[in-house]
């Protein structure tokens, strides 16, 4: 299940259920459907995601690079247990920041541009 | 000594089909937590590879698992086109999709998860990958 909306002028896709090849595929749609080709700051929580496998990686990545060609930025959130392990295994957490909370990383970002 | 076996269509929809069926086979044996999301997800990870990897046009996926004690073995088959270069794509990060948004991190997630994996493979006859672990 993917849930987006705005806080400004940050996109925020909330993501349920599990990620694997096959919903990555549906939830890579969802995020075009809403957001159309121009958002530059993304956030991507994972608190209510169940499952995840690599297949996740490739769809979080792909959605990185869409955004850095607009020199934009992306935060994950809400990463825990198994996920955690796979994401260290990526080396994501060197291009990509990760925050506990949405409310982190919105607080982040907009102390960044006071 | 306790064996399963099932059979299904190479299709990304039976992923989580392949998963929660192993979960559901080893729940008597009262696996940790931490067990049963690392068997999902390493499960995941080799019939995603057979489906993405192991044909063009659909096939069938074999799924087996046979519980020993604390043991277990897990196997997951196609009978595909076959992996050319296995050490290779072993490697972490290596992908031969990567249009598909593959992150190459298959095996290395099975590696890491199981405690064991062996990789046969031959073109054009399929690959099967032997995956052992042993519940906490």
């Amino acid at each position: 299940m993917v849930n987006c909306r705005y806080s400004k002028d940050v996109y925020i896709v909330e993501l349920s259920g599990d990620i694997d090849h096959c919903t990555s595929e549906k939830i890579k749609k969802e995020i075009y459907m809403n957001t159309g080709k121009y958002v530059r700051k993304m956030i991507i929580d994972l608190t209510n995601v169940e499952f995840m496998d690599s297949s996740g990686i490739g769809m979080i990545l792909g959605r990185y690079k869409e955004i850095k060609e607009r020199n934009g930025e992306i935060a994950l959130t809400g990463i825990k247990g198994n996920m955690e392990r796979i994401f260290n295994m990526s080396g994501l957490y060197k291009i990509i920041n990760k925050f506990d909370t949405i409310g982190e990383a919105l607080a982040e970002w907009r102390s960044c541009n006071e | 000594m306790n064996k399963m076996k099932i059979t299904f269509d190479a299709i990304s929809e039976n992923e989580a089909f392949a998963r929660l069926a192993i979960a559901g086979f080893l729940l008597y044996k009262d696996p940790s937590l931490g067990d049963i999301e690392d068997i999902k997800t390493a499960v995941s990870e080799a019939v995603t590879n057979s489906i993405i990897h192991g044909y063009d046009n659909g096939g069938i996926i074999d799924l087996s698992c046979s519980i020993d004690g604390n043991s277990i073995i897990i196997v997951v088959s196609d009978y595909g086109k076959g992996i050319e270069d296995i050490e290779k794509a072993r490697e972490p990060m290596y992908t031969s999709k990567p249009e598909c948004e593959r992150s190459g991190l298959g095996f290395t997630v099975m590696e890491s998860f199981m405690d064991k994996i062996e990789v046969e493979s031959q073109l054009g006859k399929g690959t099967s990958i032997t995956m052992y672990k042993d519940l906490v």
